[in-house]
């Protein structure tokens, strides 16, 4: 199940941003026993042109967008670390 | 009050305003958690609403700001980020200026 969803994701994230590299982590272990959860949650770790010259809520802005539909039923929390290339 | 009207007056009446998961003294969430941390390392003092309570605020924010998740931190009602990007500022020393510039703002 949370390998689909992280299919899903890098799917989505991979189409709409043309990511350089792109990683994609399931942390619902992370989150195991809090309210319900302990599902959907993952990282990404995305680098990409798109980010160039953007903010960082610009740029979260643009990963869930690319997502949207998926929160909060089968995508709970989502970590982003968002880089343009060339960037840290 | 509709729910839209209830965050709009949150968002006036304080100038820092973090939408969470549980209290500040019991956050139910790491991510709340973590955004809660950053302020006060900033110095910030804000007004918490926990979502976990308010099922209408939690069903409507993601709309009004066009953010799917919480936390979310708002400052002078503009919507500055979540949790990765509340840290980021933290690390930067942005979070603390800005936290400087919101209780300037409202002593004045």
């Amino acid at each position: 199940m949370s390998l689909d969803r992280a299919a899903l994701i890098r799917e989505r994230i991979a189409a709409a941003l043309a990511p350089q590299t792109l990683e994609v982590i399931d942390e619902g272990h992370l989150h195991v026993g809090h309210a319900g959860e302990g599902k959907g949650h993952f990282r990404v770790r995305v680098v990409s042109a798109a980010f160039t010259g953007k903010t960082p809520i610009q740029r979260h802005r643009l990963v869930y967008a690319a997502l949207g539909d998926l929160f909060p039923e089968r995508l709970h929390a989502l970590a982003i670390e968002a880089r343009a290339p060339g960037e840290g | 009050m509709d729910v839209i009207e209830r965050i709009k007056t949150t968002l006036a009446a304080h100038p820092i305003v973090l939408f969470m998961k549980g209290t500040p003294q019991f956050p139910m969430c790491g991510f709340s958690s973590r955004a809660v941390q950053a302020l006060k390392e900033a110095g910030a003092e804000f007004h918490a609403v926990n979502v976990l309570e308010d099922p209408e605020i939690r069903a409507n924010l993601p709309r009004y700001s066009n953010w799917p998740t919480f936390p979310q931190l708002f400052i002078h009602g503009e919507l500055i980020g979540g949790c990765d990007i509340t840290l980021e500022l933290l690390a930067s020393g942005e979070l603390a200026r800005m936290v400087r510039d919101a209780a300037r703002a409202a002593s004045e």
